[in-house]
């Protein structure tokens, strides 16, 4: 039996940059021209199976729009194993803000976590604004993966979320190493859903 | 800011995030502001660096604490009862996906210069030494009876009418002594005071039956509590709200509550923008709290709150070393009119360093001298490292706000668990939309 490996990854970048419709395309291999801003689907898990055996799941969290004014809560960040901080390749202004949110990573998350920064919009190459050599030279300056993806195509999309799940470590037990609230019974914690669903039962105050 | 929104909430307090999860899971168009740069609002949880930047603006944290990042300081001591209604909520709106949490260790209370753990059950006060042997008997008998009661069976009422007997009178019929009835009402149905005594006895039954009910889902005590501190609960919300497309800012400033010449809400103006709305929610902050009168007065002060957050190095003495607890010091014990509360919290939910425990000691201010008001409670801490002390004024709302379409929240109390702040959520919900509150199950498929 493969063994499966829960984290979470957390996605960021400046608004309109495709962080969603990356998502979207990694989750559902689906595509929309006119996707509005998130809404209603902040929740998303998709597992990726490595050659080796094992498989990843990613619990992804996305922004839901609270990186508008930089109002991204600290809950945000809270345990999570990996990021993905999107840019848009035709929008030269879009790396600047994915360096802050870089530096926003390396402030308030993990020191262990792993960072991808990833080039959207691969398919309008024609308005390219950010070379490829400029975005890997800084990744590279900051030990950062780094990849060009195509939500509308899917080019490289699978690739740069099949390339963080071979770099988690996968050294501690399956269950400890999430990150989620709701990776199954938490450790020494209490889950309420379970624990609600059991009530009804002699507990019960009384028939009023 | 050149939209219109159905509704514009400020503070993101506990009260104000979940109305704002609930009013964007309703359809509504939400802009939610603060004029912090951090979510919680009065109900935050700090670091170190905040909380020092709050209490001794003059004065960096100490090295000795350890990592700024370790420490997340609730502001007000309260934790979540089991079975109470903000878990219903937490539940219903699934915001527990975001959430993990843990048993507070221990519930205790004071009785006769001593700290005992609370009886539960009948079980429990038998092997109680809050109680003499004759006592236990005649408490058993009275939890026996509150277990046992049917509405529809009058043979468990004993000739009772929860509905016209006071608690006094419930109380008389079991023959409970004084100091039993300190620990039942404020240990357990969580009175403040001794009011309830003259009232019917049904609320008081239904907080007891609460109080065991809660008790027996984790066994430790009737208490739960987020990792990560208090302020994960508004964020928590504020998540939900922003799935649903509520808009956030924080760190911005507020400048004005704009009005017509009817009194009537148009919108909130943040330095020169002004952003319209339907209606405005918010903390009392946001309406003149604390701030000399101009114009209308929208919240009025009844009486204020003492809290002293207390840096430990060791767990609360008598406690058989819980990593966490609350003790209960009920008003009549230390000739009060209000009980006082401790609630402490340790490294084990992710608030503070290793071998760090905060201990929160409040009360209701009587006297002009609040701070000897707390000197019960502090005493039973053993050596305080470091304490900040802060007495904070409780605002409620003047008016409905049906006319001016400004709904004000209430500020948080000085009860030691949430139930006070969904009354008020519910409160705040019925003067908004008109009417009640129902929890729907979100229905909406986030997996994939």
């Amino acid at each position: 039996m493969s063994k499966q490996f829960q984290f979470k990854l957390v996605l960021l970048g400046e608004s309109a940059v495709g962080k969603s419709s990356l998502v979207l395309r990694f989750v559902k291999d689906q595509f929309d021209d006119y996707r509005e801003s998130t809404i209603g689907a902040a929740f998303l898990t998709q597992t990726v199976a490595l050659e080796d055996g094992t498989s990843v799941k990613f619990e992804i969290w996305d922004t839901a729009g609270q990186e508008r004014y930089k109002s991204l809560a600290p809950m945000y960040y809270r345990n999570a194993n990996c990021a993905v901080v999107v840019y848009d390749i035709t929008q030269s202004a879009s790396l600047e803000k994915a360096r802050s949110w870089i530096r926003e990573l390396q402030r308030q998350a993990d020191p262990s976590i792993i960072i991808a920064l990833c080039g959207n919009k691969s398919d309008l190459s024609a308005r390219r604004q950010v070379s490829q050599e400029e975005a890997q030279k800084y990744a590279e300056e900051e030990g950062l993966m780094w990849g060009e993806t195509s939500a509308k195509s899917g080019e490289g999309v699978n690739e740069i979320f099949t390339e963080i799940a071979k770099k988690l470590p996968k050294n501690a037990p399956p269950s400890a190493r999430a990150g989620g609230a709701r990776a199954g019974a938490p450790r020494g914690g209490v889950d309420l859903n379970k624990q609600a669903a059991a009530q009804g039962g002699q507990n019960e105050p009384c028939n009023c | 800011m050149d939209e219109e929104y159905d509704v514009i909430v400020l503070g993101t307090g506990l009260t104000e995030c979940i109305l704002s999860g609930l009013l964007s899971v309703e359809g509504k168009k939400v802009l939610h502001m603060d004029r912090n740069d951090y979510y919680g609002g009065d109900s935050a949880s700090l670091n170190l660096t905040q909380l020092y930047r709050k209490f001794r603006p003059d004065q960096a944290p100490p090295a000795e604490l350890g990592r700024d990042r370790d420490y997340a300081v609730d502001l007000i001591p309260k934790f979540i009862i089991a079975s109470g209604e903000l878990t219903k909520i937490l539940v219903h709106t699934d915001v527990t996906r975001y959430l993990e949490f843990k048993q507070i260790a221990g519930s205790f209370v004071y009785r006769d210069g001593k700290i005992s753990k609370v009886p539960s059950n009948e079980m429990e006060a038998v092997r109680s030494p809050l109680m003499g042997l004759f006592e236990k008997r005649r408490a058993k008998k009275f939890f026996e009876f509150l277990q046992g009661w049917r509405d529809e069976d009058p043979a468990t009422h004993q000739g009772i009418d929860l509905d016209k007997d006071t608690m006094a009178t419930v109380y008389t019929k079991f023959g409970l002594e004084p100091g039993t009835q300190d620990f039942i009402g404020h240990a357990m149905a969580l009175y403040l005071t001794d009011e309830y005594k003259n009232k019917p006895a049904r609320p008081a039954y239904e907080r007891i039956i609460l109080y065991t009910s809660s008790m027996a889902r984790y066994g430790k005590s009737p208490y739960i509590y987020p990792l990560y501190g208090l302020g994960e609960l508004p964020q928590s919300f504020a998540r939900l709200s922003a799935i649903y497309g509520g808009t956030y800012m924080l760190d911005k400033a507020i400048d004005e509550i704009v009005t017509d010449e009817s009194g009537k809400f148009v919108g909130v103006r943040s330095g020169n923008e002004t952003v319209k709305a339907k209606q405005v929610v918010g903390d009392p902050s946001y309406f003149g709290a604390g701030k000399a009168l101009e114009g209308k007065q929208r919240v009025l002060e009844e009486g204020k709150v003492i809290r002293a957050i207390c840096i430990l190095k060791h767990p609360i003495p008598g406690t058989d070393d819980s990593d966490s607890a609350q003790i209960i010091i009920p008003q009549n014990q230390v000739n009060r009119k209000n009980d006082i509360y401790i609630a402490m919290v340790s490294s084990t939910h992710n608030v503070c360093a290793k071998d760090v425990y905060i201990a929160i000691v409040s009360t209701i201010v009587e006297t002009d001298k609040p701070e000897l008001e707390i000197q019960p409670g502090l005493q039973l801490l053993g050596q305080i490292h470091d304490k900040f002390i802060s007495v904070t004024p409780l605002y409620t709302p003047a008016a409905s706000g049906g006319e001016d379409n400004i709904f004000i929240t209430r500020s948080y109390d000085a009860t030691s668990h949430f139930e006070t702040v969904v009354d008020d959520v519910h409160d705040v919900w019925k003067r908004m939309i008109g009417t009640d509150l129902v929890l729907k199950k979100r229905d909406v498929n986030v997996e994939a």
